[in-house]
């Protein structure tokens, strides 16, 4: 049964670049695309005051290294027009009269203008622009409390930033990992729900039936050979991200191997349970995107899970692509093994049992 | 090509899709369940950073500080230990992301009006959060320093304000900066590449697979007649699917369109004309569904989650990335929908989005009937 399935599996050469090449070209192409640093953004400047003190601020911008000064503008009228056609990010706008008003002692606003439509850089634009603004603004106080004859204090509080774990902060490391999880869940879920569904469909099921096999020969020979060809896709894929991104697993790699054992194992259950339930492929595909779809997108793989409300985060208690999630990047990325991880190897392990047991009870060796 | 033969051919597949109530009842549950999910649950926000806090100086100073640390709504302090280790276990666990440690002679060095470093470390395994975070707790540290200045003056008997510049910020389009203003319109696309992917690429492979493919051949039906008949039904339950989308943004998120509704359902149509006939190509190239399905996924679904602007801007990924997303159709769409939406812009604008959305469609319906061999092997 065994031999038979990894023939038919791999007869088609076009699905063998699928399954081995394809997830390796998409884990390349991801997560260079996937990043979340905002760099270079392409500003407007609109000085109306045209002082000392406005020029310096806009050269504390220039300097930060995260605005690109690009546009000078001379009126407010050009504003609209700008951000219509996306051609700056943000506008900085200092109104007339800024340096006298902070020289006459009152608060000088300066104006940061985004276009909102992409919330989540704008948010971060605003903390960028926030903190420069800031610091020009301490730096302005200081100056005020020397004129007045006294000694100028420096910058009391200075955080050292340090972190952990990952030296450089650079966020592909931080998605290479999850697309391994994303890329393996939706392999194995979609391959194998399909291949058992396709003799169905074919009808080669029924001389399948006719012949001594039992439950669990039959049940182990369809999902072992998508197993397998988990692991190996698996191990492809570490090694890309070896060798392109120079991610290695820091945690203990036995470990880790098991425990995608574990999670590939109530994978095959799932698919097990949603083929049992379709008769044609197109269901099963269905079916599968159904469940394979909010199972990534709340996994905590791009969006994290305590943004969610409530309700939605003791939901993904049950996703099991959650835990091996918390699962991987500890033991990829943080090198923890057992003590800290095992809430969430309890919960795959519970989750994994119960899906295999509905899969049993669900999969009738008769034609449903 | 003959209408009645062309109609023959979409009364057949409406009476396959009705058939197959489990596929239709999908196809049109997927967009409701995928804007539920982007609506309610999924958010890039950074708010609420768990936070573990090891304060060594135990002073009225080190509170005011904490005081503006959990005053923030990007923080959110979640513990206080005595010991690096239980720090450590927390960002481990992942409980936290950001720890920070004040120095025990941190009241003593305020007063004495010298330089004082707290620690702030970050989770570097959730890179841009921890780097945010890190910004913000710098930002929080010069407000404190800037206000026990000014209280020193103050004392002193000069005066001068904390904050002599003040930052105001404007979102232009989307004043609230409510990320379902960006999200919900981008759902659309997704939901019609999704559709697209998941219907079409099965259509024909389909035929083949099950053998009744012989029995239409040896009918008069010709190819771009059986091609555009299968396509249709699946046209229409995607339109369904926009204006559901559509229909909900406005009535369960507070999402309306801005500008020219009427221009946003013909944009719509085209892109998905191009999406259903690329799902066709794809069917009719590789003749098994499982294949047509993945590939379907692979050069659908993905690039258009990730590379068409939805979620990660273009302007932040490396060179060469946005070079490929040029040829990702809904990176145009994406920018009509959002003009469309929010910024209540019109074809003056987006005017060469739409034509290349037109090229990428007429490409497709060119390639999928050419590609079509309607004869025996």
């Amino acid at each position: 049964m065994l031999v038979k399935e990894f023939l038919q599996m791999l007869r088609d050469p076009r699905m063998r670049v699928v399954i081995f090449g394809m997830p390796v070209i998409q884990l390349v192409v991801m997560a260079f695309a996937l990043t979340t640093d905002v760099t270079n953004i392409r500003t407007a400047v609109l000085d109306m005051d045209k002082t000392p003190f406005s020029r310096e601020l806009v050269s504390d911008f220039m300097a930060g290294g995260y605005f690109e000064i690009t546009r000078t503008l001379v009126s407010e009228r050009e504003i609209p027009d700008l951000l219509d056609h996306a051609d700056v990010r943000a506008v900085i706008h200092i109104p007339p009269g800024f340096e006298n008003t902070i020289e006459g002692g009152s608060k000088a606003q300066v104006q940061v203008l985004t276009d909102g439509t992409d919330s989540n850089t704008t948010a971060i634009v605003q903390g960028y622009a926030g903190r420069i603004i800031q610091a020009y603004s301490n730096r302005k106080l200081s100056e005020q409390i020397e004129r007045k004859g006294m000694k100028s204090f420096p910058l009391l509080v200075d955080t050292v930033e340090r972190a952990w774990f990952n030296e450089n902060q650079e966020s592909r490391y931080y998605f290479v990992p999850s697309l391994i999880a994303v890329m393996l869940f939706i392999f194995s879920l979609l391959l194998t729900s399909i291949g058992i569904v396709k003799e169905k469909e074919i009808g080669t099921i029924e001389q399948v039936m006719v012949t001594p096999i039992r439950k669990i020969e039959f049940i182990l020979g369809k999902t072992i050979p998508y197993m397998i060809t988990g692991y190996i896709t698996m191990t492809i894929m570490l090694c890309v991200a070896f060798i392109v991104f120079g991610i290695h697993v820091k945690g203990n790699l036995i470990l880790f191997y098991a425990l995608s054992g574990l999670y590939l194992f109530g994978n095959m259950g799932i698919a097990l349970i949603i083929s049992a339930s379709a008769a044609t492929q197109q269901q099963a595909m269905l079916t599968s995107f159904l469940i394979l779809m909010p199972c990534v997108m709340l996994s905590g793989f791009m969006f994290p899970i305590r943004n969610m409300p409530e309700l939605v985060q003791y939901a993904t208690w049950l996703n099991p692509m959650r835990w091996y999630l918390e699962i991987l990047r500890g033991i990829v990325m943080k090198g923890v093994g057992i003590t800290v991880l095992w809430p969430a190897i309890a919960a795959q392990a519970a989750l994994a049992v119960a899906f295999i047991s509905l899969a049993w009870a669900r999969f009738s060796k008769t034609l449903a | 090509m003959k209408f009645q033969r062309l109609f023959a051919v979409v009364k057949k597949e409406f009476i396959h899709v009705s058939r197959d109530w489990r596929s239709l009842y999908l196809s049109l549950a997927i967009p409701v369940i995928l804007i539920m999910l982007f609506g309610y649950a999924l958010t890039l926000d950074l708010r609420k950073v768990p936070t573990v806090v090891w304060d060594q100086s135990q002073s009225l100073q080190s509170r005011e500080l904490l005081n503006l640390f959990s005053g923030s709504p990007y923080f959110s302090i979640i513990g206080f230990h005595d010991n690096y280790r239980e720090l450590q276990l927390a960002l481990e666990r992942g409980t936290a992301i950001v720890a920070i440690v004040i120095p025990s002679d941190f009241a003593r060095k305020i007063n004495a009006q010298k330089n004082v470093s707290i620690q702030v470390i970050g989770d570097g395994s959730d890179a841009n959060t921890s780097r945010l975070a890190m910004g913000y707790a710098s930002t929080v540290g010069m407000i404190y320093s800037a206000s026990v200045t000014a209280k020193k003056m103050q004392l002193a008997g000069k005066t001068a304000l904390a904050q002599p510049v003040e930052m105001v910020t404007r979102s232009w389009y989307n004043p609230d900066l409510r990320s379902q203003n960006v999200i919900i319109p981008g759902i659309i696309a997704i939901v019609m590449v999704v559709i697209a992917a998941m219907l079409t690429s099965v259509t024909i492979a389909r035929e083949w697979e099950t053998g009744t493919m012989e029995q239409l051949i040896s009918t008069p039906l010709k190819g771009p007649e059986l091609i555009s008949g299968k396509v249709i039904p699946y046209f229409i339950i995607g339109m369904i699917d926009v204006a559901i989308a559509v229909a909900m943004g406005k009535w369960l998120f507070n999402v309306p369109i801005v500008g020219n509704a009427g221009l946003l359902f013909a944009l719509a149509a085209i892109f998905l004309t191009g999406a259903l006939f690329w799902g066709m190509t794809l069917s009719i190239i590789l003749k098994s569904q499982v294949l047509a399905n993945q590939i379907a996924i692979v050069s659908g679904y993905l690039p258009t989650l990730i590379l068409s602007g939805f979620v990660f801007a273009i302007e932040n990924m490396p060179l060469p990335i946005q070079c490929i997303t040029y040829i990702v159709p809904a990176r145009y769409f994406i920018a009509i929908l959002r003009g469309i939406y929010l910024k209540g812009i019109g074809l003056e604008i987006l005017w060469l989005d739409a034509l290349l959305l037109s090229i990428y469609a007429g490409i497709m319906i060119v390639l999928a009937n050419r590609k079509f061999k309607f004869k025996l092997e």
